[in-house]
């Protein structure tokens, strides 16, 4: 695969557009994810949608809960949802573009924070579950209103995210305050009348799915047919209804008779993105199934196996483990399926299954650090990889806070640095080399200076234009592609 | 962060990482350290062996939680299985087997009842360490000349055990049965079967224990990895308890006593 070696070399041309340019990415703005943005937000209505950046520059508060553990834009781009391991979830909206402001195209603020989930107690394994938000998808727009799902370990939730900014006065029976009054003192009748008022952002849970899980909920993946969706755990699928939380189907079980013979688990799932009685799940072994929900209630037979033959050149005892898959999406077309495992991303046409049509390197420099990696647990990191909105470029994260794209046409790739001491505000960023062996030139990192603390696990991807959002640590960057 | 680590997690990555007892370096290591490597080269079956150990060692760890990560306990049970196989195959069980060092890990390793006898044994002014076998593979190291940050690793070792294996001396040659024995106890704990024994193992962690393995999985230098915050709490249960807490369980260690004997 052919690196940007020329120093010269800007980062690749990563369009959705055809007929693009070469385009080069610049941060747009950083927002910190923490609790002060949640008190900003509690205490100050609608000054909180136009936070000063500079205002957020101390990040010494972050603590665990502040982690970012998920990222997802809504289907227009609108919005931007982050859930971290306190169980919040901070929504970020788009600054409407006007004439004069040009430059904040992409600029995104807090639009609303609420306490999806709290930490609970499973009174009867005595166990502690955790509040960690492990995945927000949203669904279609039908109304004003906007919805989402959120879980952590064991239960979904269905939130509504929807906008007040008029409330009526003037009714005969009740007071300002609500208060009944006295009929004795009704005199006169009146129309009631709607007032503006400050804009409120309210967040309210309107179905919660629990309690059908036994395993770590791993995924979720709204159905194409808008009524349905699923929910993944290690082990088994289920398949709820939107407006049923009292019971769902089991449509894919893995778990052996014998948990003795247990060698295998669901590490992803997701619905096709249009035909609504195709699935796909990806297992430990590096294998995805397809599974065609018309052929039989329970999918345990799949349709499909996608599986490529192992290298034996490469084969050591940490190849299942680097093998094992951490992320499956399908192409917005319904055409591919992507999947990242621990050293590459792998795109699968669904009309192949032998092999995958494209397999790109994120970090083979890796490859010899393995046995450190199975030490110090990195290697069970599960990265994420994201499209762009016309399936043309794929981007997923590394560590170092780097992250790679790929451009499936041109076969460039880049890679790129999350960071707020590297690149400046509006300053193209520059792409990053990892030096392997031999001489390290001027501005390459070498592998053994990577920190591995910082991973880039979760990233997004607008739907429709050149602007991404990359997750690192307790801080969102918002990137976008330059434009002349 | 990795120039801190030791040699001979370098050797492990080269073994490991470049296809099976591969022992030719490529051009991408630079040429001081695949000089270093090529001078203090152990044994293939000796850096499996350290392999398998920290395996064991990470599925004891996942043993500890009331609901461990699924997904990376299986990977790591399959990674020990497939080091099994590899060993039965080419003969290397048998030959562990008969010098008795490699079974008694792997006893030691999966049961969690080590903890307990250890914290015991120094309540009665002993000191023995937990990972006596492992000591020896590096004193085997040692007697293969090793760079020295190795064997200063080897020697604190080999000091704080002047009295001998009191392990292998309670485990005859056994068959390899016990293995699979041992492997079914840790798939049985990822059911969450006794969640409230989680406690007594933590409780009785001992500091010996905590160092040992700090040094057996070289993680000093890594200390954001979700696993070392396991440790670190091991570390920071045990100066609050004491070692009367072993007290409590001591019919418990009995019957593992019993077990060991019989086994």
């Amino acid at each position: 695969l052919g690196l940007c070696c020329a120093p010269s070399c800007y980062p690749v041309p990563l369009s959705s557009e055809a007929g693009g340019g070469e385009r080069s990415w610049i941060l747009v703005c950083w927002l910190l994810v923490s609790t002060q943005v949640t008190l900003l937000s509690m205490e100050e209505d609608i000054d909180t949608r136009k936070i000063n950046n500079s205002f957020l520059r101390d990040h010494s508060y972050a603590t665990e809960a502040d982690i970012i553990s998920t990222v997802e834009f809504n289907h227009t781009g609108e919005l931007l949802a982050t859930g971290d391991k306190g169980g919040r979830v901070v929504i970020f909206q788009r600054e409407q573009e006007s004439k004069n402001q040009l430059h904040r195209r992409g600029e995104y603020n807090v639009y609303s924070t609420f306490q999806s989930h709290e930490p609970e107690f499973d009174y009867l394994k005595s166990l502690e579950i955790e509040e960690k938000i492990n995945k927000i998808r949203w669904l279609p727009q039908q109304n004003a209103a906007y919805f989402l799902l959120s879980t952590n370990d064991k239960t979904v939730k269905l939130w509504k995210v929807s906008e007040r900014d008029k409330r009526p006065e003037g009714y005969n029976l009740k007071d300002e305050d609500g208060r009944l009054r006295d009929p004795a003192t009704i005199t006169t009748l009146r129309v009631p009348v709607l007032r503006p008022m400050d804009l409120m952002v309210e967040a309210t849970p309107r179905r919660v799915f629990a309690n059908a899980h036994t395993y770590h909920i791993n995924s979720i993946s709204v159905n194409s047919d808008y009524e349905t969706y699923m929910s993944a755990d290690d082990l088994r699928i289920n398949l709820w209804n939107f407006e049923i939380t009292n019971q769902s189907f089991n449509i894919v079980d893995i778990k052996p008779a014998n948990m003795e013979e247990l060698t295998e688990v669901i590490t992803a799932a997701e619905f096709h993105p249009l035909h609504c009685n195709t699935f796909v799940y990806s297992s430990s072994k590096g294998t995805i199934r397809l599974c065609d929900m018309r052929a039989s209630a329970l999918c345990d037979r799949h349709t499909k196996f996608f599986e490529e033959p192992e290298d034996p050149s490469n084969r050591s005892f940490f190849s299942e483990i680097i093998s094992s898959i951490s992320d499956v999406k399908f192409s917005h077309s319904g055409r591919y399926i992507m999947t990242r495992d621990y050293l590459t991303v792998k795109v699968w046409d669904l009309n192949m299954e032998n092999r995958p049509i494209e397999t790109y390197q994120v970090h083979d420099y890796l490859r010899s650090k393995l046995c450190s990696l199975y030490e110090n647990d990195c290697i069970f990191d599960k990265f994420e990889c994201v499209w762009n909105g016309s399936d043309s470029v794929i981007m997923t994260g590394s560590y170092n806070n780097f992250f790679r794209m790929f451009d499936r046409n041109t076969k460039r790739d880049v890679t790129l640095e999350a960071s707020r001491e590297n690149s400046k505000p509006r300053a193209i960023l520059k792409p990053r080399k990892v030096c392997v062996g031999g001489k390290r030139r001027k501005d390459e990192i070498s592998v053994d200076s990577l920190d591995f603390s910082k991973k880039i696990l979760h990233t997004a991807w607008h739907p429709s234009e050149n602007i991404i959002a990359v997750a690192a640590t307790n801080n969102l960057y918002i990137f976008q592609d330059k434009v002349n | 962060m990795w120039e801190e680590d030791s040699s001979q997690k370098h050797l492990l990555d080269t073994m490991f990482a470049r296809g099976i007892k591969r022992k030719c370096f490529d051009g991408e290591e630079d040429i001081e350290s695949t000089l270093a490597g090529f001078k203090a080269i152990p044994s293939y079956n000796l850096q499996r062996q350290s392999l398998l150990d920290m395996s064991l060692i990470k599925l004891q760890l996942c043993h500890m939680l009331v609901e461990p990560n699924l997904c990376r306990s299986v990977l790591i049970a399959n990674t020990v299985r497939q080091i099994q196989e590899e060993m039965t195959q080419d003969g290397t069980w048998q030959v562990i087997n008969a010098q008795n060092t490699g079974q008694a890990s792997l006893d030691r390793l999966v049961s969690s009842d080590i903890l307990c006898r250890s914290t015991k044994e120094q309540s009665d002014g002993k000191l023995i360490p937990s990972y006596s076998s492992f000591s020896k593979d590096f004193e085997d190291i040692q007697s293969q000349d090793i760079i020295s940050d190795l064997s200063t690793v080897t020697s604190v070792q080999a000091s704080r055990n002047p009295q001998g294996n009191v392990w292998e001396m309670e485990n005859p040659p056994e068959n390899r049965g016990n293995f699979q024995k041992s492997l079914d106890q840790i798939f049985e704990t990822l059911e969450n079967k006794n969640p409230n024994s989680v406690e007594d193992l933590f409780s009785d962690v001992d500091n010996s224990y905590y160092d040992l393995d700090t040094v057996l999985t070289g993680m000093m230098s890594n200390t954001k990895m979700g696993h070392c915050d396991v440790l670190e709490s091991f570390s920071s249960q045990t100066t609050t308890n004491s070692n009367s807490n072993c007290k409590s369980d001591i019919n418990e260690l009995d019957h593992i006593v019993e077990i060991l004997v019989e086994s």
